[in-house]
């Protein structure tokens, strides 16, 4: 790169990415904008709000947080949906991988069946199927209850998780797995040991890619959920806002506390979810 | 150690046949090749060796069992691949001391094992590093280490040595045979590389479009060639063939040229035969010899040690090796005369049928 910038003939190459940098900082702009007003916000009262929308906060007034924590639902809900989104995920990566590694390694004449059987799920919205779906939960007995959701939201990551396991494990060489084999590993032996060690890339993506519409979902659990006691945080969020007055202050809090979970999940995987896009791309 | 006994063993994909009965006797300690072009069978017959492949009839005992049935891992065999295959998230240590760790080996044996097979590998420094780290070579020998730590009755080697660069490739062939002197375990090695096949071989097995063409020692097949595909395929550069009709006193080329040959040649004057002469054995010749060749020089190719010529014939073009340099230029007349004794007449299956 720096060959080319200082040759003469690459001035078209400078401007262009001159352009491309400020467009991505304008786009860094916009996308972090709302973040930052967000947990701006959280340390003001309402009014300070209105007032001065675009001034430094005081950081050591904390009382929005304090009564988020102290006087609201707001626990309750954050550890709902730390439990429907964990067992969630981990319900999907261990059904996904085991699915995908079944579909990729194995030979059968089954396997495009089976796989074609999970894409189709990704081709299907599920909110269509929400009617079928609230009288299945009901007649299961499920309904108003945290596993309502988490087995809704296994069934619509399995298939994205199944193809990207099953993408990325198809790409492992063969003879790993022979090699595995003559040193004497059983089969789910070289599953656990040889494979899943060099799947963390794709987990890593399965994982983020779910946990985040999952951890940010409010249509299924404003349907299936009455309890307050198994509401989840975008759903509980919303108790927040009053029909005439709402406290502004207090909604940001909570609305920060909900956002950093998944912001910092999202941080300490974004080097294998970077690893897993480009996996391939590079020899 | 152990010997190994291929019978009648076939193998086959739905209704295509790979392996079309084949019959390999190996001797304890014998160092064994597969060699054959691509597509002959011999990395599905070792891999049906290792357990990996279903065999489809036949029979293939290591020792005294029959292990049609049995594993790979209880096989107890240890198996080299083209890749290496080395686990990338494990050390070296860790690569070589697998196996053990999953038969329970307690963690002192294991340690001493894998320490032990290092050291004779010169891979002590390295135990620690992860594959990726390693250059080619080296990501090789702790493949072997691997191989090796299991102490094995026998060692499969899927062309191991495809993936290095010539010089890498000529000093882990060395190193590969001494090896072999020193732990004397049956070895069966799969290759495509001839060269490979005579350096190492105690035995060669050529293999063709799933059957055995010939089994020998390396001078064995170089000298006595079963048909003709075994004498194309082993030396390089490859043996010339000539197309001849045979009649009295010699075989007529179809330039008119008569090239002797042995008295008792089990054919019918008039059918055709091929003569099948090494390069080596061309020799240059003033013009108008008896029992020689005449030729247009094409390409001349010196290495140094020797000279290949390339000639044009009539009925083909034709390699000699000279030992001596020579001044002759593209475009210029030369006679080559086939050095007595060492020509191979062929039938029209191909056969060796008389020496000439």
């Amino acid at each position: 790169m720096t060959a080319l910038a200082n040759s003469p003939s690459s001035r078209q190459p400078i401007t262009f990415a001159f352009l491309a940098q400020v467009i991505l900082i304008a786009n860094s702009f916009i996308m972090l904008y709302p973040v930052v007003v967000m947990v701006l916000s959280a340390f003001k009262t309402t009014g300070e709000i209105f007032e001065h929308p675009f001034a430094l906060p005081d950081f050591t007034q904390v009382g929005n947080f304090a009564k988020v924590l102290g006087e609201t639902s707001m626990p309750t809900y954050f550890v709902n949906s730390i439990i429907v989104t964990g067992i969630s995920i981990i319900l999907i990566l261990v059904l996904g991988t085991m699915a995908g590694y079944a579909v990729a390694r194995y030979e059968s004449r089954t396997n495009t069946f089976i796989l074609l059987f999970f894409l189709a799920g990704l081709m299907l919205p599920l909110k269509l199927a929400v009617i079928p779906l609230f009288i299945l939960l009901r007649d299961l007995n499920l309904l108003d209850s945290r596993w309502s959701l988490i087995v809704t939201y296994t069934a619509i990551g399995l298939p994205s998780a199944v193809f990207i396991m099953a993408g990325f494990l198809r790409s492992l060489p063969a003879e790993l797995e022979d090699a595995a084999r003559i040193d004497g590993a059983s089969e789910p032996r070289i599953m656990w040991s040889v494979m899943l060690p060099l799947a963390r890339p794709p987990m890593a993506i399965a994982a983020i890619q779910n946990a985040v519409p999952i951890w940010n979902d409010f249509f299924f659990p404003l349907v299936f959920i009455q309890t307050d006691a198994y509401k989840t945080l975008p759903q509980g969020l919303t108790t927040f806002m009053g029909e005439y007055t709402t406290d502004w202050g207090m909604l940001f809090a909570g609305l920060t506390i909900a956002a950093a979970p998944i912001t910092l999940l999202y941080i300490a995987l974004s080097r294998q979810f970077i690893q897993g896009m480009t996996a391939g791309a590079v020899k | 150690m152990a010997q190994v006994s291929i019978r009648d063993v076939r193998k086959s994909f739905g209704s295509v046949s790979i392996i079309k009965g084949v019959d390999i006797d190996i001797q304890d300690g014998e160092f064994v090749i597969l060699v054959g072009p691509s597509g002959c069978g011999k990395s599905t017959l070792l891999r049906m060796i290792a357990g990996l492949e279903d065999i489809t009839g036949g029979e293939i005992r290591i020792g005294p069992r029959v292990v049609n049935d049995v594993p790979p891992k209880d096989r107890d065999i240890a198996m080299v691949f083209q890749s290496y295959a080395l686990y990338p998230h494990m050390t070296v240590a860790e690569n070589m001391g697998f196996s053990l760790k999953l038969k329970g080996v307690p963690q002192a044996e294991q340690k001493k094992r894998v320490g032990d097979a290092a050291a004779s590998l010169g891979l002590t420094p390295l135990l620690d590093r992860y594959p990726r780290q390693l250059s080619g070579g080296q990501r090789q020998r702790v493949a072997m280490g691997r191989a090796i730590v299991r102490d094995p009755q026998v060692f499969l080697f899927d062309e191991p040595l495809s993936n290095l660069d010539a010089k890498l490739r000529v000093q882990m062939r060395a190193e590969i045979k001494e090896l072999h002197q020193r732990l004397k375990t049956t070895t069966i090695y799969v290759t495509h590389d001839q060269i490979e096949a005579m350096t190492m071989a105690d035995k060669i097995v050529v293999m063709h479009d799933g059957t055995v063409e010939q089994i020998g020692a390396p001078l064995e097949l170089y000298d006595r060639p079963a048909n003709r595909f075994v004498a194309g395929f082993i030396g390089s550069p490859a043996m010339n063939f000539i197309d001849g009709r045979l009649e009295q006193g010699g075989l007529i080329l179809p330039g008119g040229a008569v090239l002797p040959v042995e008295a008792q040649v089990p054919a019918a004057p008039g059918s055709k035969l091929t003569y099948g002469i090494r390069p080596e054995h061309l020799h240059i010749a003033p013009a108008g010899t008896p029992g020689s060749i005449p030729a247009t020089v094409a390409v001349v190719e010196p290495t140094g040690a020797d000279t290949t010529l390339i000639v044009k014939a009539e009925g083909g073009s034709l390699t000699a090796v000279l030992r001596e340099r020579c001044a002759l230029r593209p475009g210029e007349a030369v006679t080559l005369k086939p050095a007595a004794h060492q020509a191979h007449l062929f039938d029209g299956q191909g056969r060796r049928v008389a020496a000439a």
